[in-house]
């Protein structure tokens, strides 16, 4: 599904991955952890195909294409979602005008025509009920006003509704009590097949009781440097990431 | 009931074409610059009445002692006054064959406006048949119309036919010596429309200029008067979201709105005059005095959706006299590349418990200047006098600029004055965020600020508003790199 080798990226000359290889199949759970400043977040962007980076080495493949020069847009058409860290808001823009623009401009770059309205409301309706959310919250603007709770299962209901091939989350528990949490986990767990894959970027092992990865990466000083299964992610809770700091001298 | 453009073709379809293809306009044109004779010439041209010569007159002799405003925050090289044609009759277009004679670009924007063929060909001024042809059109409205007592004409046709209410009513909300543009438009206003709800009349559909029975070509100078009588109802929507593009610089309306106890006024405006091109060279000035007076209980509406101009210049106001009267000012302000805008709206209240809202959203890109002038005036007997401003302006880029100037006057103290401002900005974060969710930057530019404009959008009749909708998207382009 995706295939990162030797990216190297910086941003304002200042070098933040250096080296970075990762390979996800579909149907796989990773997660990715590390100290701040590691570059878990810049990972992201730079998958997600934000400008502010350069990219001044490697390649990212997705499903064998090269989509490092692609649009940001281009990329999510081919099926890359990222849950936000920190969701941007859009006043006056409803939480449904908004994914509904956001599937029907999806399907037009495929060539289809906009989603009757009629499938889109059943669609939305299921995913609603899958993330317990209020129908009422649908009409308010994107974000604005939202707790944090909320803003993260937004994002989520943005998955759900745009069925994507790769989603990556960033940060998806900061912000949750323990309630949201949960419920937003249930949400990404459902959502789960043998044919997407899911990039679970957390600082905290906490969320990884909920979403169980099939592999753990610690990325620290922008590489990956020490891969596992989810014993990792106890052990990294336990021992904290000084551990492996000091295994790397 | 409203009457929509499907209703109207079907209705056109099945009639026989009476009234012969086209008839050439006469065209002539008056020499440059004005002094009384231009003035005489232009209302003798007309086959005005006494009356109305003398009204032109004294406009024009007060106009010569005014001086053209300088404190809106615009910078344009001022128009000279003696180098303009004041007369010129509607100027006969060069006409096409079809539409593969006009200019592409205009073409593929009367497209994405969603614009019927048939009002494309009739805008390109392309040789229309029966279904968009004016007279049908009028004919049609006029039954309907007059059936309530409506009148709904050129100005120039109501001075003859119905001098009575025209010299009633013409100048007293906008005297004559109101303002320098005012007084210029006074002394030599080209047309416009008249129209006259009878008593306890809803007028049963919108008034439109874009189904409009008086020809195009009313010129630079126009006049617009509408009367409102006692617990009447009218909703006029002006101008067209189609691009206009005009050879004349200067730019001078007057519009006036009377609502009578108990009547109800709401005015749509859609501007979109040519607005220069990219280096700001050309575009037109538009200088307009709009104002509204509200009787007792009375209710004005402003909504406006200004996109076009070089330079504006425009405040629609309400004088809320009558008591309980109510004035509303809803206004969505565009300006790219080098256009400038200064609007706003006046609302004075003079009578007890008046009330009005302010709603103003200014969108800046390019190296535009987009100002907000809003003055709020609570006379001293206007007891209970209630006001809620809101001005919010969007950034786009880093060298254009909004400006806010609130002017408040309260002289009584039992006033209720509210104002909230906001500046914001789009920025990258959320280009990124639509582009991330699939949404292209100019989609994602036209949904951000479709979000922002949309109390405003919201107050315009439906088929205006996804119109102009499509607008705001076609005049931001390309406005984020």
């Amino acid at each position: 599904m995706l295939k990162i080798e030797n990216l190297q990226a910086e941003i304002d000359g200042k070098s933040i991955l250096k080296g970075l290889n990762i390979a996800v199949n579909a149907g796989e759970v990773h997660a990715i952890m590390g100290p701040n400043g590691a570059g878990k977040s810049t990972l992201a962007n730079i998958i997600a195909g934000k400008e502010d980076y350069e990219v001044t080495a490697g390649s990212i493949e997705l499903n064998g294409e090269d989509i490092s020069e692609l649009a940001p847009e281009e990329r999510a058409h081919n099926g890359v979602f990222l849950s936000f860290q920190y969701p941007v808001e859009i006043p006056g823009v409803s939480v449904t005008n908004f994914i509904k623009t956001a599937i029907n401009e999806t399907r037009k770059a495929k060539g289809l025509e906009d989603m009757p309205a009629k499938d889109m409301l059943k669609m939305i309706r299921e995913k609603s009920e899958l993330l317990e959310i209020d129908r009422k919250f649908l009409s308010r603007s994107l974000n604005e006003g939202f707790s944090g709770g909320e803003k993260k299962r937004n994002e989520i209901f943005q998955m759900a509704m745009l069925e994507p091939k790769l989603a990556i989350l960033d940060e998806t528990d900061s912000g949750l009590d323990i309630d949201a949490l949960r419920i937003v986990a249930n949400g990404v767990n459902k959502l789960k097949s043998k044919d997407n894959a899911v990039i679970v970027i957390t600082h905290y092992q906490r969320l990884l009781d909920y979403i169980v990865p099939d592999f753990v990466h610690v990325l620290h000083d922008g590489k990956i440097v020490k891969s596992g299964d989810a014993s990792l992610a106890l052990e990294l809770e336990a021992k904290g990431y000084d551990w492996i700091k000091q295994e790397l001298v | 009931m409203k009457y929509t453009e499907e209703q109207l073709e079907e209705e056109l379809k099945t009639q026989e074409y009476k009234y012969g293809f086209y008839t050439d306009i006469e065209s002539d044109t008056f020499p440059v610059g004005l002094n009384e004779e231009v003035v005489r010439a232009i209302s003798k041209k007309k086959n005005e009445p006494e009356w109305m010569t003398e009204w032109r007159l004294e406009a024009f002799r007060v106009w010569e002692q005014m001086e053209e405003p300088e404190w809106a925050n615009v910078h344009y090289e001022k128009p000279k006054f003696q180098d303009i044609a004041y007369y010129s009759a509607p100027k006969k277009k060069p006409k096409l064959n079809s539409l593969d004679e006009v200019d592409p670009e205009l073409l593929d924007t009367f497209k994405r406006l969603g614009i019927s063929l048939d009002e494309q060909k009739k805008l390109a001024n392309v040789a229309v048949d029966i279904v968009m042809d004016s007279v049908s059109v009028a004919t049609t409205f006029k039954k309907t119309l007059g059936e309530k007592g409506i009148i709904f004409m050129p100005i120039s046709e109501a001075i003859q036919e119905h001098p009575e209410l025209v010299k009633k009513y013409l100048g007293t909300v906008v005297p004559t010596k109101d303002n320098f543009y005012a007084a210029l438009n006074s002394a030599v206003f080209s047309d416009g429309s008249f129209c006259y709800i009878p008593k306890g009349v809803k007028c049963p559909m919108e008034l439109s200029t874009y189904f409009r029975i008086n020809e195009g070509g009313t010129g630079q100078f126009e006049r617009t008067l509408v009367v409102a009588d006692k617990g009447s109802y009218v909703s006029y929507l002006e101008g067209c979201t189609a691009p206009s593009r005009d050879e004349n610089q200067l730019h001078a309306a007057v519009v006036e709105l009377i609502a009578m106890d108990d009547a109800e006024i709401k005015y749509s405006t859609v501007q979109n005059w040519y607005p220069g091109n990219k280096q700001g060279k050309g575009g037109v000035y538009n200088f307009v005095t709009k104002r509204g007076l509200c009787e007792k209980n009375a209710k004005i509406s402003w909504t406006q959706v200004e996109t076009g101009s070089a330079v504006t210049w425009k405040y629609p106001s309400c004088v809320l006299k009558g008591d309980n009267s109510v004035g509303e000012f809803y206004s969505i302000a565009v300006t790219n590349n080098f256009q400038q805008a200064d609007t706003g709206t006046k609302m004075i209240h003079l009578g007890k418990n008046t009330k009005s809202t302010i709603i103003s959203k200014g969108i800046s890109a390019g190296k535009s200047q987009n100002s907000y002038r809003g003055l709020v005036q609570i006379n001293a007997r206007a007891e209970n006098a209630r006001n809620f401003s809101q001005c919010d302006s969007l950034l786009m880029g880093n060298e254009c600029g909004a400006h806010t100037f609130p002017y408040i006057e309260a002289k009584n103290k039992s006033a209720q004055i509210e104002h909230e401002a906001t500046t914001s900005k789009i920025g990258e974060e959320q280009l990124f965020y639509c582009n991330q969710r699939g949404i292209d930057t100019e989609k994602a530019i036209a949904l951000i600020v479709n979000g922002f404009s949309k109390e405003v959008l919201n107050k315009l009749p439906m088929e205006f508003a996804v119109e102009a909708q499509k607008l705001l998207e076609i005049s931001l382009e390309g406005s984020v790199g």
